[in-house]
Parts: structure tokens; C-alpha cells; sequence
């Protein structure tokens, strides 16, 4: 049996559990069943693209007779997909684990179990589509059963409001994706990708097709201004969904734009790279200033996930202008540094996710300003979740920070591009991303600190308990994968290698035969890293600090009140909570982007009420794109409305009115 | 086939066409429904004709369903309506005969515009027919949008489909089983119109659509 085929499937057992779910109905067994169920799909799934991707496989490729008559459904596994899979089959796996354990809690399993394995399903169909109007339904069909399941909590109002964002904003996404895909279409006189790579098209046909496809997978994947559905919905779904919504469906997004973008279009100008580039490194700045003044834990998260699409984004730019430009080397660099961000990405943010819904379940409060003091209360999900903020702040030797390195070293090579706006505008986005790798290191101190350190800031947190077996195993699973990815970044970035050559036509060298296990992307002379190196350095420093405290300090032992921040109040209170900690990065950057306005209404001498301390920010998206497009539409649709008593006659006339108008056009653009 | 044969064939496509501008100029119903009756029968010489050039006998059982229904049965009855609801003095046109009829010219120029280029390489006789069949549609049309009573309406409905025949027996090899399927809906619609005028009228007093729509419960004035 062909690769391909083994991955339908996999589909279609994705597809079956949904049905397993509903013929099991309500009962205990459903929960642990169905999770354990995609569990092993998804392993094997795994197990196939690893087995693609590592034995370097040719691409298989199968029709099946369903679809639209003539054309049929064409399916296509190459090393591309293949990745793609690994990530959004590990998401799924490591999603299934945690669910068996966290999935106990939810009150309503009926509104989640019959749509998880659909989902998967559709995320990995996307992947395996290898024509247009297979890879809009599937595209389509992961947009709504991940919709389900973000309004599986349907009796909260803000949940069917994000729903109902997510599905304007997918639709919207899926037409650009259409209208992309019908040009490429056009030119190639068929649907399949096949015969739209090998066709020729006009610069302006595939600029216009680029900036579709940018918009559409953009959408999905949460480029600004584009990405106001995702901190709404993601939050919105249970924890082990809004993982995969934001750790792996976000990719799938991307893997979108690779596909029609990298394999479909082809070169045509490296102008497009800058586009994209700029693109990129405005989401990661915004993404992450809107990540820090957050104090809902899992709308940080979401947030967070905005700043590394734009981080994965600039990598891909930077792929296509150097690619258009016949750069190989250093556009395979740009490649594999945004694909191993992908990975990384999907690794961590699922495992922080997993970490956030952990407290949930452990203390129902996903406020950051209710939380604290849980490192006593939760110590291993404490560790876990430590691992994947160091992780996602790009702290070495853990795998953020090498695939942020790596992109660090593509725009370092943008002096070599011919063009000078390029020239001077990537290293400008290169400083953007390096404020944007700052400001996430801050704004997960904030999220670490504020929910697991400090003293508890209510009842709630005060009486938490640990979460159970296999939440944690997935937690911790997902820990180690982000320190051995991190230490030994050269097998990744060898197996990166296949998906580079076809879509760069060209690699980097290989790295495991390295000495030391560094990691060289361009040459010795230019630079190199070797996680494992700092690795050990670190763990034998640590370990000779605490050799040395333990035996030289004293051991007798002294009782001081615990650092009150110089109020002698002992009150929860007066700690530093989310917004006071974030206060300076909102001064500095907010009062302008987000009108960031703040109000202290301090009681007057001898009043007894409390002082209040209001904030309001706004989102520039909202305030400037879709506030004033919103009030355009309810201002149309209350005009058109007098469309609807209109006389029998008049409706016959409109009909008429438009017939003719269509066949003016015909006649006069034949 | 010499090329006196195509010339009839469209002396007779035009004769329903120049019957349907006509129709557009006629003040009264009774004056409507006659024009609708001659246009029929025309139409369903043009039938006729059309089988005898491609050889094709089951047009002439089209023709013969043509000429019977919309020729004689359904005209006598749309007469009995117009008597029983006396209405057959009422002139009831809301655009003026004269731009109506520049109206229809256009829209004749506007299919010969459009089908002539389409069926370029078609049969010559198909060519001509589809032209003047998209013509009639669409003067059907413009009657039933530009007259206020429910019964000219379905006039022009019926001519309407009298375009549509026109077209479909321009083509070689329309099965006869569609001419009968076609030629049944539009006798079930006709009966569905007259129950429903009928009605109207019944629980109304008028046939007068623009009168109708004061009675219709989901207006609202305020919107």
C-alpha cells in the first residue's frame, strides 16, 4: 500500500471516532475510549510521516472517484505534507494523552468527543489534498468542526460570540483561498496542483494569487491584522482543543501559504518575500505587546501564538526573496529555521495550553490576577510549564531559541540580496523581531510568575490540587521533546533537509556528523551553536552552586517575614499582580498603538469606599479596520433591508435588471 | 436543403418574435390573449416546419401539443377568466406603450448581440433561432414586469415559454419526452395561476397586483 494511502487512512479512523462517540452516547467509557482511540491514529499517523520524512521516501500520490465529476479527489504525500503531518499528528497525540485525564472534567462530553477526531481528520486531509477543490473542502471542514469546538461551551455568550467572529473571519480566509486558487486554476486549465505548478502565469496573476493566498492562510494562521478571531476562540474551546487550535491548526494555515505560495506559484519577484517579511515581523511585535498587558492566561497564550506566526512568517519571506533571487543556501536556511520554529512552536504552545488548562481544572480560574502561589500546590505541572515558558522566551539550550537563532542568521545574510529596499528593510524587521523576542521574554516571566510564584490571590488557588497521570505524562513528553530538540537541534534540522530541496532546491549541510553535535548553518567562520555544550555547562554549574550552598553555607537555619515589596502588609494584595508588572511595557509602548487609558479614582480624605484603579485598552485592529467595516455593514444591510417589501412587480424587475445587466457584460467583454 | 428552406424556418421564428413585440403594445386583455393565441399557433408552425427540415416526425406531435394548448384551450380559458372577473375594458399598463417598446428593441438587439458570436460554428438553422428565442424570453419577461394584472402576467409567463420551445426545437434531437414534460408544467401552471386569480380575486375584489400589496401582512411602514 502506497504512503498516501495509509494516511487516508488514518483519516478515515480520525473520522470514525467521531461516529464511536456518538454511538457510545454519554457514557463514562466514551471519554477515555474516543481520546484513547485517536491516540493510536495518531501514532500511527506519526509513525508514517517520520517514515516519509526520515527515509526519504518519493512522493506518492493516489486519486479517489469522489469530488467533483471529472476532476475526483487527488491526494498527494510528499516531504512537505510529511512534516506538516509529524507536526499536527504529534499536536493531536500528545492532545489525546492529556485528554484522557483532563477530558474527565468536562461537563458536557457530547459537545466535544463526536467533533476531536473530525477535526484531525480535517487538519490532516488539508495536509494530503493535492487539488484545489479537495483542499478548500478540507480546508473548510476543519474550519467548522474546529468551530464546534470552540463553541462546545456554548452557554457562555462570549464563546458564541467568538464562534461566531471565527466563522466571519474563516469564511472570509477561504473565499481569498478560492479566489487564489481559481486563478492558479485558470492559468493551468485544471484544478489539480499539478498542472497549476507546471503552468505559466503573468507576474501580476501570481503577485495577485501571493497575496491571496497571504490573506487566506494568514487568516488561519493569525497574521495582524487578520488574527482577531484567534484570541477570542482559541481561549473559548476546552484546554486540549485550544493546544491544537493554536499549537497545530495555525500551521495547517501555514502550510497553506507554503503550499499555494512555495510549490504552486513558483518565483516570481523577490519583492513578494518583502511583503511577507514585513508581514511577518508586524505580527510578531504586535502579537506579543498584545500577549503581555493580557491577564486571562489562556488569551496571553493565544496572543503569544500571533507573535510566532509572524516569527515563522519573516522566515518565510526572507525563503522567497532569497529564493527568487537563486539564492539556495540561504534560502533553505530561512526555510528550515521557519519550519523548525513550526515544530517548536507547536511543541511548546501546546505544553503551556496543556499547562493553562491544568490550573483551569485545578482551580476553575483562568484570571492570572486570581492565581499564585501554585509551584507549592502543583509542583510538576509548575516544572513543565517553567520548561515551556523558557522555551517559548527563546532561552537556551531549549529549541525556541534555536530556530529564532537560525531565523537571526537569514536576516543577517539580507546584505547578500541584490535589491536595496530589501537591503534595508529586513534588518529593520530583524530589529522588530528582536524587540518581539524580548518582550516575549518578559511576558512570560509575567505568566510564570504571577500564576506559579508569590503567594495565592484567592481561595480557589490557595486549595489547588495536582493534576492527574496523564495529563501530566503528556506535559512532561512535551518538555523533554523541547530539551532534546533544543540540544540536539542537528537531527531536526537534518530531517528538515527533504522539504528544504523541494521547495529550495537546495539544503543545508548535513549536522549530525558535526563534531560536538554543533550546529552550523552557513560556515564555521560565520557562526555555530551547540545546545549541548550549554546544556551540560549549565547542569554542572547548577549542580557545583548547589554543591557548593549546601556544604560552605551555613546550615543553621533564620526566620524572617517574606519580602513584602517594603509594605509590612501581609495581604495577597499587595504583591505585584498581571497589569502592575506589565504597567511600564504599556507606558512605553501602549498609550499610542492600543490608547491604552488608565484611571485612579482615589477616595477623597476621610471616605471610606475603596480606591479603583480602571484600564481600558484597545485593539487597533478593532478601532481602525473592522470597527468602522462593521458599522459600513449594518449601515448597508439597514438600506438593503427595503429590499424585502418590495411589490411582486418590482421584485420580477430586479430579476429582470440584473439578466440584462449580465448580458451587457457578456456582450461588451467577450 | 435549398435556401428557401432556411428562410421559412426563420420567417416563422421571427413571425412569434414580431408576435411578442406585439403583444407588448396591446392595450387591452382580450386584444393580449388573442396576440398570445396567434403567436401560438405561429410557434407551432414554426414546429412544424422545423420537423420537416430535420426530419424529425416527434416535432410535429410537439407542434400539434403547441397549437391545442396554448393555441385553443388555454387562450379560451384565460377569455373565460377575463369575462367572469370582467375586467376585459381595463387598460392597465404602468409604462407608457412607446418606451416599452423601445424597451423590447433593445432587447432584441441585445440577444442577437449575444447569441450570435456563442453559436458561431452551430447549425445555421439553430443559429438564427436561438437569437430570436432569447428575444422572446426576454420580451416575456419585460410584459410580465411592466403590466399590473395578475392575468397578463401569466400571459406573459406563456410567452415566455413559447421562447423556450423555440430554442429547444432550433436544436436537433430534443427528445420528445422533454417537449411533453414542458408542455405538462405549463398547463399545470396555467391551472395553478387561474386557481390562484381566482382566488384573489375571491377574497379582494381586484386582480390588480399593486392593489394586492397593501394587504400584505409583513409590510412595515416605519422601515
Amino acid at each position: 500500500m502506497p504512503e498516501v494511502a495509509i494516511g487516508l487512512w488514518c483519516i478515515a479512523g480520525f473520522l470514525g471516532t467521531g461516529v464511536l462517540a456518538v454511538v457510545l452516547g454519554g457514557r463514562a467509557i466514551a471519554t477515555p475510549l474516543v481520546y484513547g482511540t485517536t491516540l493510536v491514529i495518531a501514532l500511527a499517523a506519526l509513525l508514517l510521516a517520520l517514515d516519509v520524512l526520515l527515509g526519504g521516501r518519493p512522493a506518492t500520490a493516489t486519486v479517489l472517484p469522489i469530488g467533483l465529476p471529472g476532476l475526483g479527489a487527488h491526494f498527494r504525500l510528499d516531504s512537505l505534507s510529511a512534516f506538516f503531518m509529524l507536526v499536527v499528528n504529534f499536536g493531536a497525540a500528545a492532545s489525546s494523552l492529556y485528554a484522557i485525564g483532563y477530558g474527565r472534567h468536562e461537563h458536557a462530553p457530547m459537545r466535544v468527543l463526536p467533533f476531536f477526531g473530525p477535526f484531525l481528520a480535517g487538519m490532516n486531509l488539508v495536509l494530503l489534498a493535492a487539488d484545489g477543490f479537495s483542499f478548500l473542502l478540507s480546508w473548510e471542514f476543519m474550519s467548522l468542526a474546529s468551530w464546534t469546538l470552540v463553541v462546545s461551551h456554548h452557554q457562555v455568550a462570549a464563546n458564541i460570540r467568538a464562534g461566531f467572529t471565527y466563522l466571519a473571519m474563516a469564511s472570509f480566509g477561504t473565499l481569498c483561498l478560492l479566489l487564489a486558487l481559481g486563478l492558479l486554476a485558470a492559468a493551468g486549465g485544471e484544478f489539480t496542483f499539478e498542472r497549476m505548478r507546471t503552468a505559466t502565469v503573468s507576474e501580476s496573476v501570481a503577485a495577485t494569487a501571493t497575496l491571496l493566498a497571504l490573506i487566506g492562510a494568514g487568516s488561519k494562521a493569525g497574521l495582524v491584522p487578520l488574527h482577531v478571531w484567534l484570541p477570542l476562540a482559541h481561549p473559548a474551546a476546552p484546554s486540549h482543543v485550544s493546544a491544537l487550535l493554536s499549537g497545530v491548526m495555525t500551521k495547517v494555515g501555514i502550510y497553506g501559504f507554503i503550499r499555494i505560495v512555495f510549490d504552486v506559484v513558483g518565483d516570481f519577484s523577490p519583492w513578494a518575500g518583502l511583503v511577507v517579511v514585513v508581514a511577518g515581523g508586524a505580527t510578531a511585535a504586535l502579537g506579543v505587546l498584545y500577549a503581555v498587558m493580557q491577564r486571562d492566561l489562556k488569551r496571553l497564550l493565544a496572543y503569544s501564538t500571533v507573535e510566532n506566526i509572524g516569527i515563522v512568517f519573516i522566515g518565510l519571506g526572507l525563503a522567497l526573496a532569497f529564493r527568487a533571487n537563486g539564492q539556495g543556501p540561504a534560502a533553505a536556511l530561512a526555510l528550515t529555521a521557519a519550519l523548525f520554529h513550526v515544530f517548536n512552536h507547536s511543541v511548546f504552545k501546546s505544553l503551556l495550553f496543556f499547562g493553562a488548562g491544568a490550573v483551569l481544572s485545578a482551580t476553575g480560574e483562568r484570571d492570572m490576577e486570581k492565581l499564585g502561589g501554585l509551584v507549592h500546590r502543583m509542583p510538576q505541572t509548575a516544572v513543565v510549564f517553567l520548561i515551556g515558558c523558557m522555551s517559548i522566551a527563546a532561552l537556551p539550550p531549549l529549541n525556541g531559541f534555536v530556530s529564532e537563532w537560525m531565523t537571526f542568521q537569514a536576516i543577517l545574510l539580507s546584505p547578500q540580496l541584490p535589491q536595496w529596499g530589501l537591503k534595508f528593510a529586513v534588518p529593520a524587521v530583524g530589529a522588530m523581531l528582536a524587540l518581539a523576542a524580548a518582550l516575549a521574554g518578559a511576558c512570560f516571566v509575567k505568566a510564570f510568575g504571577v500564576v506559579f510564584l508569590s503567594r495565592p490571590r484567592s481561595s480557589a488557588a490557595a486549595t489547588a490540587v495536582e493534576v492527574d497521570g496523564f495529563s501530566l505524562t503528556a506535559m512532561l513528553l512535551l518538555a523533554w521533546v523541547c530539551v532534546l530538540a533544543g540540544t540536539l537541534p542537528g537531527f531536526v534540522i537534518d530531517a528538515l533537509s527533504p522539504v528544504a530541496r523541494e521547495l529550495t532546491w537546495s539544503a543545508l549541510p548535513a549536522q549530525a556528523g558535526l563534531p560536538w553535535l554543533s550546529i552550523v548553518p552557513i560556515a564555521e567562520s560565520r557562526s555555530s551553536y551547540n545546545g549541548l555544550v550549554i546544556f551540560f555547562f549549565l547542569v554542572v554549574s547548577g549542580v557545583m552552586t548547589a554543591v557548593v550552598v549546601h556544604r560552605l553555607a551555613s546550615r543553621s537555619t533564620r526566620t524572617s517575614p517574606i519580602w513584602d515589596c517594603g509594605y509590612p502588609l501581609d495581604s495577597p494584595v499587595t504583591q505585584y499582580t498581571s497589569s502592575s508588572f506589565a504597567m511600564p511595557i504599556r507606558r512605553v509602548f501602549g498609550t499610542v498603538l492600543f490608547a491604552v487609558h488608565e484611571t485612579v479614582d482615589m477616595p477623597r480624605p476621610g471616605e471610606m469606599r475603596a480606591a479603583r484603579f480602571r484600564m481600558r485598552v484597545r485593539d487597533p485592529a478593532w478601532r481602525f479596520l473592522y470597527g468602522p467595516l462593521v458599522r459600513w455593514i449594518m449601515r448597508s444591510a439597514q438600506r438593503l433591508n427595503r429590499l424585502q417589501f418590495l411589490t411582486i412587480r418590482r421584485y420580477l424587475a430586479l430579476v429582470f435588471a440584473a439578466l440584462i445587466v449580465l448580458m451587457l457584460v457578456v456582450a461588451i467583454w467577450r | 436543403m435549398s435556401p428557401l428552406w432556411f428562410d421559412i424556418a426563420h420567417l416563422f421564428a421571427a413571425g412569434v418574435l414580431v408576435l411578442s413585440l406585439m403583444l407588448l403594445y396591446q392595450d387591452r386583455i382580450t386584444a393580449v390573449i388573442n396576440v398570445f393565441a396567434l403567436q401560438a399557433v405561429v410557434l407551432s408552425l414554426s414546429v412544424g416546419w422545423q420537423s420537416i427540415v430535420q426530419g424529425a416526425p416527434h416535432l410535429l406531435a410537439t407542434a400539434f401539443i403547441a397549437l391545442i394548448a396554448k393555441g385553443i384551450i388555454i387562450p379560451t380559458a384565460l377569455h373565460r377568466i377575463v369575462r367572469k372577473l370582467d375586467v376585459h375594458r381595463e387598460v392597465e399598463r404602468v409604462v407608457s406603450g412607446g418606451l416599452t417598446m423601445l424597451a423590447g428593441l433593445a432587447l432584441v438587439a441585445l440577444s442577437i448581440l449575444l447569441v450570435q458570436p456563442v453559436v458561431e460554428t452551430a447549425d445555421p438553422v439553430a443559429r438564427e433561432d436561438f437569437a430570436f428565442a432569447l428575444a422572446v424570453v426576454l420580451l416575456g419577461l419585460l410584459l410580465m414586469i411592466t403590466r399590473r394584472n395578475a392575468v397578463t402576467q401569466v400571459v406573459g409567463f406563456m410567452s415566455l415559454e413559447n421562447g423556450l420551445i423555440l430554442a429547444a426545437t432550433g436544436a436537433r434531437g430534443m427528445p420528445l419526452v422533454v417537449e411533453v414534460s414542458v408542455a405538462f408544467s405549463v398547463l399545470i401552471a396555467f391551472i395553478v395561476f387561474g386557481v390562484f386569480v381566482f382566488r384573489i380575486r375571491e377574497r379582494f375584489d381586484t386582480v390588480d397586483v399593486n392593489v394586492l400589496e397593501r394587504f400584505r401582512g409583513e409590510r412595515r411602514e416605519h422601515l
